[in-house]
């Protein structure tokens, strides 16, 4: 199967520091429609500061960055993001159907309210991800796999095209790892574009069938049979040792 | 209407008030910021007065307004050269526009009757002589609609922006990818919360207003996991704090307006420590059943494990065992009975035995905490 | 001139600027310690808390006595100190919150007391204005000598305890592992915090007394790395805003002295955030604004360089439409390009030929090649 030549995001020249530090270093990066990419490198390489900058989080001090073709503000509705676990404040007093609710909001818009109808994609999205017994539950008695799955559910609801995450994978136990690579894979089924920041070196090969290299620069990036190499990790991770496992 | 009721009704208006965006300072974790707020405002009356020379002109509200903005931006700004921490910024920030604002006062205002003391401290014992008057027809004290229409105002406003408020504060990162700017939002309450405060100082000062803005709702928080069911209980709490407030100061002829602060306190410290689900009492009792619970279940495994083992009778043995588990007689004792009166153990020949449900309820135990064990290990292993 | 004269003549001037600096330098170099550990608000929160441990102690004793009311002051603030942390270990309430109402509340509560004490129903009177506002202009000589002491004690305490002092504020947990109680010595910190706000109550009052707390040591963080430095700095900028201001104050009309202390060590602290040499915004702007450029200047050469390398002559030139245009935030833009090339060319890295194409000079491979960005490069990346 040939990867379609629309590319979904476009990255150029992009390059962000802080203070004189860089973090990224002018980074051209294509990313094709309907592919599971995996971002890897060593912490502190820049990783979520790509997705944050792709964003609109951050301002970075040179490069721009184009969803099919168009802006950031043009395309944003079809863009979903699902931040880092530890950036929320899991006391809030909400529930697990609450927090997926908010998923809606980017659809819903200014001052209107949620329907029933988004009520019922929630649920939806809650069952997907095996936590519907849980939509009245208050989110500070979940565990981190399940405070996972509640932000997967989330991701879900707001109907994109393109993903983001931010390690979902970071702190979680076996299982909701295994059941949230499906739903990824799933999406990617249906067409759509997810690009995960990935902390595990040793899953890449089984979960993703694209990945990126990033250590301030970019490495490589392409399908993970062609780019996933000895060679590149070790450029990447900067090692002389053995990297994979086997 | 009498003077007193007046006063009773402006405190639980002003309460309310208060309590409302009060929920979601306290959630966004701006309750010090807030603090400084309710000083700074000095310098937009200041200010605005110096300009107009009106001690009722509306325009004073829009100056204190704008400075509480002004102070929440230069704390931020601050903050984000990263040489210096936000409570820090706090520190610094606040004290220097309240300096500005007595300097002012002292050089160019002294003449006027700008009560400082009043600014911070009001009494809300005066505010019925301050009068609304209507074409001439006297309908009651000032206060009790100017912090009325901030009250109906704050309630709209939370009301309308509901869900906004309440993605910016739970995720903000969030809140920007979806189209909903939590700078504006964020500037938004803030300013609600000056005119509040510029409000409200008249009737209680402006130091107290934090009473009302943080004690409430931290006590609902105590009580509830649902935000609106917070905000209702806050401003219910708020209410009863401001009525008992009021009594008490009535019965012993002290300041209104610390009463009611004093009873902020009161009603928290009550609930801190008898809150159903999260206060001191459940809490502390709760940590004491989870400690006997775990006890019972350690000496049932260690009784499982030596059973039918040439040591048994001397691991199990009714006289020795507190040896080997290394805990007081006392408690031994008492995790004995207990376990006799639940049908786990019996006593046969000197040693302790499981009976067959005890056996049951043993290897049950132990799967459980096998399988929350290894998801907390998952957790920490990354 | 004139200002000398009055500092030799004025001997209320004397001794109110000497309290000043006094106070100043020991609220500066106890509140070091808070800045580090982030508890800068304490000062703020423990200062209006203070209030119902003096009012309890004029009750008590029916007469007014600063020692007295200075030691119920400590114990009010070392009990609120105490609730706050009570409230944050054994709930799910945040700090912020939990000072915020234990300050308003003590105050409120102070203030109940003080309308209890005058029989009537309203709080202004002299006592309280100078609580709030501070009372610097009526320190007296004997009160010098109190806060004299009780400096010396502190300062004492914290040359003895230095090196647990250090470690406990950088990391606790690492303390403990060697077996020095944090516990202790952060409950040790706190209470010196207390003492030192008690005691500076006096110059500036409540509301203003997180500033000299934490102001000076934020300034004095500005100029150097090292904790010792750190707080000698933090008490001489405390110092000298206590004289100044007070100099101020009585040299001008109608200047009070508690704001006029603030003015200055803000003007202080501001000082060092922009200037200070590390640190500082000033120097960082600039350092940014030059590396800003370099990265700009840089990538157009590197991409020059990629061209050359691509092909068999590494000298040879190519049209500026070949290089890769930078894409600023303003978008492509040829002109832009042309003056980064013209830069280049200035620092003898690329050279212009006759017709208006750009080649790479050996300086400008050499430089590229020694660059820290061009170690893992590569140049047929999958494009």
């Amino acid at each position: 199967m040939t990867k379609s030549n629309n590319y979904v995001v476009e990255v150029e020249d992009m390059t962000v520091a802080y203070n004189v530090k860089p973090v990224l270093w002018d980074i051209d990066l294509k990313v094709p429609k309907g592919v599971l990419m995996a971002i890897v490198g060593p912490n502190g390489a820049g990783k979520s500061t790509m997705l944050k900058a792709m964003l609109d989080l951050i301002k970075p001090i040179s490069g721009s960055v184009l969803f099919n073709g168009q802006s950031y503000y043009k395309q944003r509705k079809r863009i979903g993001f699902v931040p880092q676990r530890g950036s929320v404040d899991w006391d809030f007093p909400t529930t697990v159907l609450d927090v997926v609710l908010m998923g809606r909001y980017g659809h819903v818009g200014w001052i209107k309210r949620t329907t029933a109808k988004d009520k019922s994609y929630a649920m939806d999205a809650l069952k997907k991800v095996s936590m519907e017994d849980f939509a009245k539950r208050q989110i500070s008695q979940l565990s981190g796999g399940q405070q996972q799955r509640v932000f997967i559910a989330r991701a879900l609801v707001q109907d994109a095209d393109i993903y983001f995450m931010d390690e979902p994978f970071q702190g979680v136990d076996a299982k909701t790892e295994r059941a949230v690579i499906e739903i990824l894979k799933e999406l990617r089924t249906l067409g759509k574009t997810v690009l995960v920041v990935h902390h595990d070196l040793q899953t890449v090969k089984e979960y993703f069938d694209y990945v990126t290299l990033l250590n301030t620069q970019l490495i490589a990036s392409g399908p993970v049979e062609e780019v996933f190499t000895e060679e590149n990790l070790r450029k990447a991770y900067r090692s002389t040792g053995k990297i994979l496992k086997g | 209407m009498t003077a007193q009721i007046e006063i009773l009704i402006i405190g639980v208006i002003v309460a309310v008030a208060c309590t409302i965006p009060g929920v979601f300072l306290v959630l966004r974790k701006m309750a010090m910021m807030t603090d400084a707020i309710t000083h700074t405002i000095l310098l937009g009356i200041i200010g605005v007065f110096l300009l107009v020379h009106d001690l009722n002109s509306p325009l004073l509200i829009v100056g204190a307004a704008l400075v509480g903005l002004l102070t929440v931006y230069l704390v931020e700004l601050v903050t984000k050269t990263k040489l210096v921490s936000e409570d820090s910024a706090i520190g610094i920030v606040f004290p220097l526009l309240f300096s500005i604002a007595i300097i002012l006062i002292s050089r160019y205002a002294g003449k006027v009757h700008i009560d400082t003391d009043s600014v911070l401290l009001g009494e809300i014992a005066f505010a019925p002589f301050n009068r609304m008057k209507i074409f001439g027809v006297d309908i009651g004290a000032k206060a009790m609609y100017s912090m009325g229409v901030i009250l109906i105002i704050n309630l709209a406003l939370v009301i309308i922006f509901f869900k906004e408020l309440k993605l910016s504060v739970f995720d903000s990162k969030l809140a920007a990818v979806l189209g909903f700017s939590p700078i504006l939002i964020e500037y938004g309450l803030m300013a609600s919360v000056s005119v509040t405060v510029v409000g409200a100082f008249e009737a209680v000062g402006s130091i107290l207003v934090i009473a009302f803005m943080i004690g409430p709702p931290i006590t609902a928080y105590m009580l509830t996991d649902n935000l609106k069911l917070m905000i209702g209980l806050s401003a219910g709490i708020g209410a009863i704090n401001a009525i008992l407030g009021f009594f008490i100061a009535n019965a012993y002829d002290v300041s209104i307006a610390g009463s009611m602060a004093l009873m902020t306190g009161i009603s928290f410290i009550i609930v801190f420590i008898f809150a159903p689900r999260r206060g001191l009492f459940t809490v502390i009792r709760r940590r004491k059943n989870q400690k006997i619970d775990f006890a019972k279940k350690s000496m049932l495994f260690h009784i499982m494990n030596h059973e039918n083992t040439d040591r048994e009778n001397i691991e199990n043995a009714v006289d020795n065992i507190y040896k080997h588990l290394n805990w007081s007689e006392e408690f031994i004792n008492r995790i004995i009975k207990n376990l006799i009166q639940e049908k786990r153990i019996v006593v046969l020949d000197n040693i302790y035995k499981l009976t067959d449900e005890g056996r049951e309820y043993t290897i049950r135990s132990y799967e459980e905490i096998v399988e929350s064990f290894s998801e907390e290990s998952q957790k920490m292993a990354r | 001139m004139n200002l000398i004269e009055l500092f030799i003549n004025d001997y209320t001037l004397r001794i109110v600027a000497l309290g000043s600096a006094l106070l100043g330098m020991v609220s500066g170099v106890v509140g070091s310690f808070a800045v580090l550990k982030k508890q800068g608000l304490l000062g703020d929160a423990v200062s209006h808390a203070a209030l119902p441990g003096i009012a309890i102690m004029f009750i008590l004793l029916q007469t007014k006595s600063t020692e007295m009311f200075m030691l119920g002051a400590l114990i009010a603030g070392l009990l609120a100190t105490g609730l706050i942390v009570a409230i944050e270990k054994n709930t799910h309430i945040k700090t912020d919150s939990a000072m915020a109402l234990v300050l308003s509340v003590f105050f409120g509560f102070g203030l109940v007391l003080l309308t209890y004490i005058q029989k009537i129903p309203n709080a202004n009177q002299a006592g309280l204005d100078k609580f709030i506002f501070g009372q610097a202009s009526t320190l007296l000589r004997k009160d010098i000598y109190t806060i004299m002491i009780i400096g010396a004690v502190l300062l004492f305490v914290i040359v003895l305890f230095w090196k647990e002092f250090k470690l406990v504020t950088f990391d606790s947990d690492y303390a403990d592992s060697l077996g020095i109680s944090s516990k202790k010595v952060s409950l040790l910190i706190s209470s010196m915090i207390v003492i030192s706000i008690i005691i500076g109550l006096q110059t500036v009052g409540v509301i203003l007394m997180s500033a000299m707390l934490v102001a000076p040591g934020v300034a004095a963080r500005q100029w150097t790395d090292k904790l010792s430095v750190m707080v000698v700095l933090a008490g001489i900028f405390g110092a000298i805003s206590g004289v100044v201001g007070t100099v101020i104050s009585s040299s001008i009309q109608k200047m009070p002295t508690g704001p006029s202390i603030v003015i200055i060590i803000s003007l202080i602290v501001i000082g060092s955030i922009i200037f200070s040499p590390n640190r500082g915004l000033l120097l960082r702007a600039i350092r940014e604004r030059n590396y800003r450029k370099n990265i700009n200047e840089d990538n157009v050469l590197i991409n020059l360089y990629e061209l050359a390398m691509n092909h068999k002559d590494p000298f040879h030139s190519h049209q500026i439409g070949a290089i890769k245009p930078i894409k600023t935030a303003g978008g492509k833009n040829t002109k832009y390009l042309e003056n980064v090339l013209l830069k280049l060319q200035e620092k003898g890295f690329v050279k212009r030929d006759y017709f208006d194409e750009w080649a790479m000079t050996q300086e400008g491979i050499v430089y590229v090649e020694k660059h820290p960005m061009r170690k893992e490069m590569q140049y047929d990346s999958t494009n």
